[in-house]
Order: structure tokens, then sequence, then C-alpha cells
């Protein structure tokens, strides 16, 4: 069913009986040409630009819990494409392309909201910074406005602009950026794909990998064997333990991130904002929530929970950016798992069997990417070949000594 | 990650006094071991889910290097010993 103003109308006059689910649960068939590990943001994305725009629809996504259950439904839905390095800049530019045609493209409401996301600076050298990452995106087409003291404090009067150690001189602004709601993505893209004929298998749990001359012929999941042509790796946080199944030894660590939300408050936070001076971004949803988060707790989790210590250090982040906070209650908190390589940046490639794809390495920057990502693995799986703009982002890159590393951190996954 | 570390010099010990490193099953190999030695050692780690060795650093205490064997999915700590114990050398 197509998803109208129409429909909605019509549903009502019906008693709203006449929705069907968004999308079917299927007994899984015995083969498929494509099969999916994974059936987050990523992997939804790619069964859906798999059928709709490469023609390949006999494909399974394989969820081992529920769809939404993983990081795709546990981020603070921030989207953005503010990058500096080449290898990032227009992929991320692509996907927020896609994001702005994406409630038309799937017929969902995902509530894509450009409301603009600022990047706060402190100093003299990190305006400078800002500066060359501003130029950086201008030069590939991203929009990117470098505002001073003067009209931050027009846009955000409430932050602490004074504040003794890291006070505020302006801001690095992508008008363009914003936020979308998460869960939306999920069944939007589910949805989409379900309707060309993808088959989602949710509480399916890949337990192993079937190989047979150098290929892989299958997965033995909870549900039993589902042969396949091809495999596409898209577990996230848990790509090792798939990856482990292949002998594939990968460039990557999982950490958990936290994420919290407030209390309904009236509207005061209009964009997404992020202070410079440590690691604290926020926005507000549209129940007057406080969405926030900050660094990952920095040891190896695949908990999905996470330390109060990380708690206490992002409040008081918050606090420092923005003192109004300091009497806001926290209603929500929890944990991802956020595979982090070894650059900050993903890998979405071949590997080192013909028929087994390879996306991962999302760190906690994966739900902005999620589009683009869908689409230049679909393109991977589908031609055998990268797509133009996820073409540097090779497994191999790190004996190559061509790493894409935004941050200058160099391998330390728990500093990206 | 559970509150207490057992720092085999100090005693249990809140966490926050220690700095996590990594994996510790990693040995930093001879320079002219080669590039894919060396590939190995700078970005390939194990990752489990389960049980893990890893180095972590008594920052605020002995200031000593320490083995913490330490469960990734309950975040049980089962076994703390001295690095130098376990045989590192860097």
């Amino acid at each position: 069913m197509r998803y109208s103003a129409f429909s909605v109308f019509l549903n009502a006059l019906r008693g709203n009986k006449g929705w069907a689910p968004a999308w079917r649960s299927p007994v899984p068939k015995n083969h498929y040409d494509v099969v999916i590990i994974g059936g987050g943001g990523h992997g939804l994305a790619t069964a859906y630009y798999l059928a709709k725009e490469f023609g390949v629809t006999n494909v399974a996504v394989l969820e081992k819990g529920y769809i939404g259950s993983g990081n795709v439904g546990r981020n603070t839905t921030i989207i953005r494409s503010n990058y500096l390095l080449l290898g990032n800049n227009p992929f991320y530019e692509l996907s927020m392309k896609l994001w702005e045609g994406l409630e038309q493209d799937f017929n969902f409401n995902a509530m894509v909201s450009q409301r603009g996301v600022l990047n706060l600076y402190h100093s003299d050298a990190q305006r400078d910074a800002y500066t060359r990452r501003g130029n950086a995106m201008r030069l590939h087409g991203v929009d990117a406005d470098l505002l001073d003291r003067h009209a931050v404090r027009q846009m955000l009067p409430f932050l602490d602009f004074d504040n003794a150690r890291f006070p505020i001189q302006g801001a690095l602004m992508q008008k363009r950026g914003g936020t979308v709601r998460h869960d939306a993505v999920a069944w939007g893209y589910a949805r989409g794909a379900d309707m060309r004929g993808v088959d989602i298998i949710q509480n399916c749990e890949v337990t192993g990998i079937r190989r047979e001359n150098g290929r892989v012929t299958g997965v033995e999941t909870s549900q039993g064997f589902i042969g396949c042509g091809k495999l596409a790796l898209a577990a996230a946080g848990n790509s090792t333990v798939v990856a482990d199944m292949v002998d594939l030894k990968l460039p990557i660590e999982s950490h958990v991130l936290q994420a919290f939300v407030s209390e309904g408050l009236k509207p005061f936070i209009d964009n997404v904002v992020t202070f410079g001076a440590g690691h604290f971004y926020v926005s507000q949803s549209d129940k007057g929530g406080l969405v926030f988060g900050g660094d990952i707790d920095g040891y190896n989790s695949y908990a999905q929970r996470g330390n109060l210590a990380t708690v206490e250090h992002v409040a008081e982040a918050g606090v420092a950016m923005i003192p109004a906070l300091s009497r806001v209650r926290v209603l929500r908190s929890w944990g991802g798992v956020m595979d982090m390589s070894m650059d900050g940046s993903p890998i979405i490639d071949r590997t080192h069997i013909d028929n087994l794809y390879l996306n991962a390495g999302w760190c906690y920057g994966g739900f902005k990417a999620t589009p683009a990502s869908g689409f230049c693995y679909a393109h991977l799986i589908a031609r055998n070949e990268p797509h133009e703009t996820g073409r540097a982002f090779r497994l191999d890159r790190f004996a190559r000594g061509r790493m894409i590393d935004e941050k200058g951190v160099g391998s330390q996954p728990n500093l990206h | 990650m559970a509150s207490l570390i057992a720092c085999p010099h100090c005693g249990p010990r809140p966490k926050e006094e220690f700095t996590v490193r990594g994996d510790a099953g990693i040995t930093r190999p001879a320079p002219d071991a080669g590039e894919d030695a060396w590939h190995a050692y700078v970005y390939l780690r194990d990752n489990p889910r389960g049980r893990h060795k890893e180095h972590w650093h008594h920052t605020s205490g002995c200031r000593r290097w320490l083995v913490v064997e330490r469960d990734t999915m309950t975040h049980t700590i089962h076994a703390v010993s001295d690095a130098s114990a376990e045989g590192a050398t860097a």
C-alpha cells in the first residue's frame, strides 16, 4: 500500500482497519542470490537499493534480534556531511543528498529535519582548523558557514560564551545538516525492500558460514541453513564475530557508546550543537527531550551498556556548554556497540573470498551514512566493483598506507 | 565494565583509576620482521565477544601495567596480573 494523506484519510473513515503490516515475516527460502547478515540501517538500506536500483530482488536480510533493536535505534539521529578528507567528503555528501530525497523515494515519513549543525570553536587554532574544514567542504560543493561569536549568540544565546576555560568564539555551521527519526529510517527501508521482494528474517542469528572450494555457499542460522550466491556482512558492532567465522581478521575493535534523552522541555535548542572543547553533541527532539551523547567508554565491549563515569563526563561537558542543563533530568540512557576502525573511517569492500563482501568499521558515525552506505554496498555487491564515492573505503588501505584518519590520532580505535 | 579492578599490588580499586590500552595478545615484531607482521601488529586486533586479555595501566595507583582478563559481553573481570609476570617486554 502506498502511504499518502489520502490513504490516512480513507483509513480513518474505515476505522483504521485497512492497515497491513509494513513488511512480511517470511519463512526463509533454501537459497537466495544475496544474503545480508545484519538487519540494521545499513543492511536494510543495502537490500533496498539492491532491489530498487540494481534489480537484485532475490535477497534475504538476516537479523539476530528485531528490526530497530541495534544501532539504528540507538543513535543520536544526527545527519551531516561536514568532513575534511577526500575519501570521506564526497561519500557523506552523497549520503546527505540521499537523505534529502529519502522520504519521497521510499514513501515513508522519516522526519528529515535540516535544522543545521553547529560545531563550536573555542580558540584561534580551532577557528583555523574549522576554516580549513569549511573550505574543504565548499570545494566539494558542500555548504559551510563560519560564524563569529556574535552570530552564534544570536542563534544560541544560552550557551556559556564566557566560560573561563573554553570561551566560545564562534562555530562552523552546516545548514543542511540536521536530524532524522532513526526508527523510521529502519522501518522505511525495511518496508521498501520488502515491497520489492526482499525477505526480512528477524530473530535469525548466523552461527556459521559454510564454504566450499574457496567460496561461500551459505550460512548456518538459528532457523537452519540458508544458501546464497553472494554473502554480504553488515553486522556493525558484531562484525568481528561474523568475520571470525571465515578467518578474516579485521582492523576493528568493538566499543560501547552511550546516548541519553532528557525529560521533555519546551523548545529551546533549534539546531544540532556540538561542543568543541570536549565531546558533547545535543539536539532537541520533536517530543521536547534533549538527545545527547559524548565519547565512547574506551574499553572493548559488546554489552550495549556503559559506565557511570562516562555519564558524569558527558554531563560535565554538557553543563560546560549550556549551564542551563544543570537542572535538567535525564530520562533514559542506553549503549550501543560500535565497530571502531583503526583510522576512524569505514570499510566497504570485497574480501579474500570471491563472493563475500564486507561493510564495517563505522565507528560512531554510521547513522548519517546509512543511505550512501547502502547505495555503495549494493553497487559493490551487484556489479562487483566499488561505487565511485565509496572507492576509498578499502580493507587493504591500512597495509597500503592510505588511511583516512579524519581526526589524525593514528591506529588507536578508542580515540577516534 | 566492572566497578572494581583487583590490582595485584594495591588490592581492589575503582576502575576510574585505571587506563585501558587494549589487546594484550599482540607483541611488537622485530624491526626486520616484514610488512605483514608490522601490519598485523599495528592494525589487526583480536576482538572477541567473551573473554579477552587487555593491558590496563594503574594510572592513579601503583602505575604498574597489568594484564586484565575480562568478559566483553558481561564485563566480569576474571583475572588480573602484573604485565611483567605475563612476560611483557614493551
